[in-house]
């Protein structure tokens, strides 16, 4: 199906078109005129991201909706835009979540309420950007580019220690960044072109592929964050107003995950096979270790937040597993259940998390506190709320039936065919998920009102409820009937497992 | 004849200078507008003269002390740009300050010919000619605030180094010429070609003549005028001696080392490297301890310097390119800064403290995101333009495979990146110090607004500017 419509540049560019407006309202003081157009800019980003699902080819693992304009000549950088069965699964689930953010801080913002939808807007067009890109640079501008709306999202409508935490998060993911810029150039240098297609089938030698791979690693493992460079993540998360902690949780962190498939693997297939083993034992960290650092925390969003690298811990193991997997087990087929385990852990979590953050933000918007201790019995005055919360609570645990549960099953699955102990340490994540969500749940949801303003909680309204009810709904439709996710993948991951597990030497 | 067209602009300029010169002294106290308005004239009428007598390649006239050259007019362009542009913020301010005098506007026309007689410089006498005509323009455009100790102090610190790294220039060029008997770049590039016989006179010529250029650039370890005199120079001035002048510190380096010095390149490019390295280090470390605006973007102005040095040390068309680039650039993103501090200034209020840009987005969304463009362009962010400018340079260091080089030109980026975001956090997280909105004229804030703008701009499509870059210098 070839539409000729340029569906990406529009998710792109509408957008951020639709901030520019949203300012100029806002500087008019029509804050009331300019949120529903940010509402309404963003629902139609998210009508027209449909168009994708619908239209995607799923038999072939080539790049669709395709632009190519010259963009800058001297760099031979083009503006060249396209998805496959990895990155559209992420642009919906980019267009999906921001509507819902944007619903979230509806009532809530009261400070400079137009620049807060602005900076939503701008950050989806950007986030969509970095997805679709194919040429290297253009690729490079989005992702650094994202990083100016998230640090003021974060420092303008953020909690008491906001500036440190946005300047320790621009900070930690700049320095990633630069040098996944300086590889960049370099495979430009070689290869002529920035087109990150090119990149793929350039032949390089061992020692460039271990630059090119530690400087990816760089980048990307900050973004997802990994075990030791996550530090960032706890403090952005605690002290970002509720939709920073939400496009945070659900896509920034996915873009490390996204640029380890779609860069390192294919890129540098010899190098991510000679160091596979380090990312594994950063995984098995990651899974192991922050999940008991997440059963020790106090604060609701810093739970969350820890939790949050443990799962996607899960996505960097199913992906660098598969080398051992294509070795002891049945080959491709083995190794492509790892990547489809990781890709649907990536939109699972981004789901998952995304849903808490908003649920610790409702109770936030009542109480200003997140502390656990300050809660206790919220089911006995808000039971709609609570529902949902505790669904959401055991999808993060990882019970089946809902996403959570099919991404890690994946994985653990993969894991079986290349480790037996490999797999065994990564399901234990399974009881330690349960253990620390379902304690909070407990501390916080269940049990006798113990504190007094807890017993005057209003439950949620429409507006709290739809846009939960939502993101429960795609929860429970991957978890039940994941078909269509990863059918629309299928393709794209095996053509890449043949092209990583082809040695580049 | 034909020589006379060549310099035709210069020609064309000083004779603009003497009428606005002979026009400002029968001008009363309270009309000095009319002198901005000349000298804004003559601007645009030399820029016309570059225009119409502009050249498709080289030539060289005044047996072979003058040239015209694609590259050159394009650096004049820019030039006579930034001089407006100067002018432009600067009126409001003088005129507030009480310091509207016509002298500002004929030292800043002065120093501009000192500019082109540099860029158009093809032998190393024509080239300190220019250099010193510049220099004493600034030294006095420095002290222009007479009944300000600071004004005068910091004056006297430029006018001692500045004669000292003329001295030394001067120093160089001597030795240069004891060992090829020319001063005339086309020999001495021919000569150096042939020979590349480093003799301990030779060794010291070069060393001498690349300290008198990193003086004038203020790369480390030859810095310690650039804080003294932004800081204590008015907005204005600081705001000329920021931009313009760097065009000439990089037409001066291009001609004297990329040019006639070329065949050298091997022994002065580690010189450079050095040079590069520190400045990068030390500007943007020290830049992170200031609470002065004015001085912090001095520090700034060393590190980007490190990067513009950085292109030099490459040796190749390519580097030379990014480093024409970057200046370019540069000069844009530091005329935006000064102008900010300008639009925030009131009558006897300086706004050059950092803690002075707290809370701008609640006073001035507007012109906070100007600011903030201008910073994020500063620290390589893109889609700005301060971003290509990083990558031209980082690609021509990679593609000669100088990798460490651009490993710690990357590591300084990001220790730099810090105190460009505490302006803009400044002025967006933190509480104004005080509500009064902003009393500037339009003419002011439509230019400061396309400033920040053309930033942006070239940020999303910077070929153009790169392609003529590349066009003037091949």
């Amino acid at each position: 199906m070839d539409l000729d419509l340029p569906i990406l540049s529009f998710l792109i560019w509408l957008p951020i078109f639709a901030a520019v407006i949203v300012l100029w309202l806002g500087s008019l003081n029509q804050a009331e005129v300019g949120k529903s157009v940010a509402l309404a800019a963003s629902l139609f980003t998210f009508a027209a991201s449909i168009l994708l699902y619908t239209g995607f080819d799923a038999t072939t693992a080539s790049m669709q909706f395709v632009e190519r304009v010259a963009w800058i000549e001297r760099f031979r950088a083009d503006y060249y835009l396209g998805v496959d069965g990895i990155s559209m699964p992420l642009v919906l689930l980019t267009t999906f979540l921001t509507p819902i953010v944007i619903i979230a801080g509806w009532e809530v913002i009261r400070v400079q309420p137009t620049q807060y939808f602005a900076a939503f807007l701008l950050l989806e067009g950007l986030m969509v950007g970095v997805f679709a890109a194919l040429d290297g640079l253009l690729f490079y501008v989005f992702w650094e580019a994202m990083l100016v709306p998230m640090f003021l999202i974060i420092g303008v409508w953020g909690g008491e220690r906001r500036i440190y935490a946005t300047v320790k998060f621009f900070l930690y993911t700049f320095l990633g960044s630069v040098f996944m810029l300086v590889a960049l150039i370099y495979l430009y240098l070689q290869a002529g072109s920035y087109s990150i297609l090119d990149f793929h089938e350039l032949p390089l030698g061992m020692f460039e592929q271990l630059m090119i791979f530690s400087a990816f690693l760089l980048a990307f493992a900050v973004k997802v964050p990994m075990w030791p460079v996550h530090t960032w993540l706890p403090d952005a998360h605690v002290e970002a107003p509720t939709g920073g902690s939400v496009i945070l949780a659900a896509v920034l962190l996915k873009m490390g995950g996204y640029g380890f498939i779609r860069f390192s693997l294919p890129i540098t297939p010899d190098a991510s096979q000679a160091l596979d083993w380090l990312m594994i034992g950063l995984s098995l960290i990651a899974i192991v270790y922050i999940s008991f650092v997440a059963l020790a925390q106090q604060d609701m969003k810093k739970l969350i937040a820890y939790s949050s690298i443990a799962h996607m811990g899960f996505v960097t193991l199913g992906f660098f597993v598969v080398f051992s997997v294509a070795l002891n087990g049945n080959g491709g087929d083995g190794a492509r259940l790892a990547l489809q385990g990781g890709m649907v852990q990536m939109i699972s979590h981004g789901l998952i998390s995304g849903a808490l953050f908003l649920c610790v933000g409702v109770m936030y918007d009542r109480l200003h506190t997140r502390q656990i201790r300050d809660y206790g019995g919220v089911v006995n005055t808000m039971p709609k709320f609570a529902a949902l919360m505790v669904l959401f609570a055991l999808a993060n645990a990882g019970l089946p039936g809902t996403s959570g549960f099919v991404g890690e099953f994946f994985v653990i699955l993969a894991a079986f065919q290349a480790n037996l102990w490999l797999a065994f340490v990564a399901a234990t994540t399974l009881v330690m998920g349960a253990a620390y969500t379902l304690w909070m749940i407990k501390r916080v949801v269940f049990g006798d009102i113990t504190n007094k303003s807890v017993g005057a909680l209003q439950d949620i309204g429409h507006r709290e409820f739809g846009m939960l009810a939502f993101l429960a709904l795609a929860i429970l439709l991957i978890g039940v009937w994941p078909a269509p996710l990863v059918e629309v993948m299928e393709q794209t991951l095996g053509q890449l497992i043949e092209h990583v597990l082809q040695s580049k030497l | 004849m034909a020589d006379l067209i060549l310099a035709a602009p210069e020609i064309f300029l000083i004779c603009a200078i003497s009428v606005v010169l002979l026009t400002d002294v029968f001008l009363p106290g309270d009309q000095k507008n009319i002198t901005y308005s000349l000298a804004l004239l003559s601007l645009v009428g030399t820029a016309a003269m570059t225009a119409y007598f502009s050249v498709d390649e080289t030539v060289i006239g005044f047996s072979g002390s003058f040239v015209a050259d694609p590259a050159g007019s394009v650096l004049k362009i820019f030039a006579y740009l930034m001089v407006a542009i100067c002018f432009l913020y600067s009126r409001d301010y003088l005129e507030r300050a009480g310091l509207l005098r016509g002298e500002f506007f004929v030292l800043g026309l002065f120093g501009l010919l000192g500019i082109m007689v540099i860029i158009s410089g093809h032998n190393l006498l024509t080239l300190y000619l220019g250099l010193e005509l510049l220099s004493l323009s600034l030294y006095t455009l420095v002290a222009f605030n007479r009944d300000s100790g600071i004004c005068a102090e910091s004056a006297m610190k430029y006018f001692v180094l500045g004669a000292i790294a003329s001295g030394t220039l001067l120093y160089g060029i001597s030795f240069l010429y004891g060992v090829t008997g020319t001063i005339e770049l086309q020999a001495l590039g021919e000569h150096f070609r042939e020979s590349d016989v480093l003799s301990l006179p030779l060794i010291l010529g070069l060393t001498f003549v690349i300290v008198g250029v990193a003086f004038k650039f203020g790369a480390v370890p030859f810095h310690m005028w650039l804080p003294d005199v932004y800081q204590g120079a008015p907005t204005p001035v600081t705001l000329y001696v920021g931009s313009a002048p760097k065009i000439a510190a990089f037409a001066l380096a291009w001609r004297v080392l990329a040019d006639g010095l070329a065949g050298l390149h091997e022994n002065w490019a580690d010189m450079v490297v050095v040079l590069a390295v520190l400045s990068l280090g030390i500007g943007n470390i020290v830049a992170i301890a200031q609470s002065n605006l004015k001085r912090m973007l001095a520090y700034s102005t060393i590190s980007h310097v490190g990067f513009i040095l950085m292109g030099f040390a490459v040796g190749t068309e390519d580097g030379l390119r990014a480093s024409m680039f970057y200046t370019l650039t540069y000069v844009i993103m530091a005329a935006g800064a000064f102008g900010m501090i300008i639009l925030l200034s009131r009558r006897g209020f300086e706004a050059e403290n950092l803690e002075d840009f707290k809370g701008l987005n609640a006073r001035s969304p507007w012109f906070a995101f100007v600011m903030l463009m201008v910073m994020f362009s500063m620290a390589g962010v893109p889609p700005l333009v301060g971003f290509y400018a990083k990558v031209v340079v980082l690609e021509s260091l990679l593609a000669v495979n100088m990798f460490w080089l651009a490993g710690s030109a990357v590591f300084f980026t990001v220790i730099g990146a810090f105190y460009y975001l505490r302006v803009v956090w400044y002025m967006y997280f933190a509480d104004p110090l005080n509500e009064e909105s902003l009393e500037a004229t339009t003419d002011l804030r439509v230019a400061l607004s396309i400033n920040g703008l053309v930033l942006l701009a070239l940020g999303v499509f910077p070929g153009p500017l790169l392609d003529l870059c590349v066009q003037v210098l091949s």
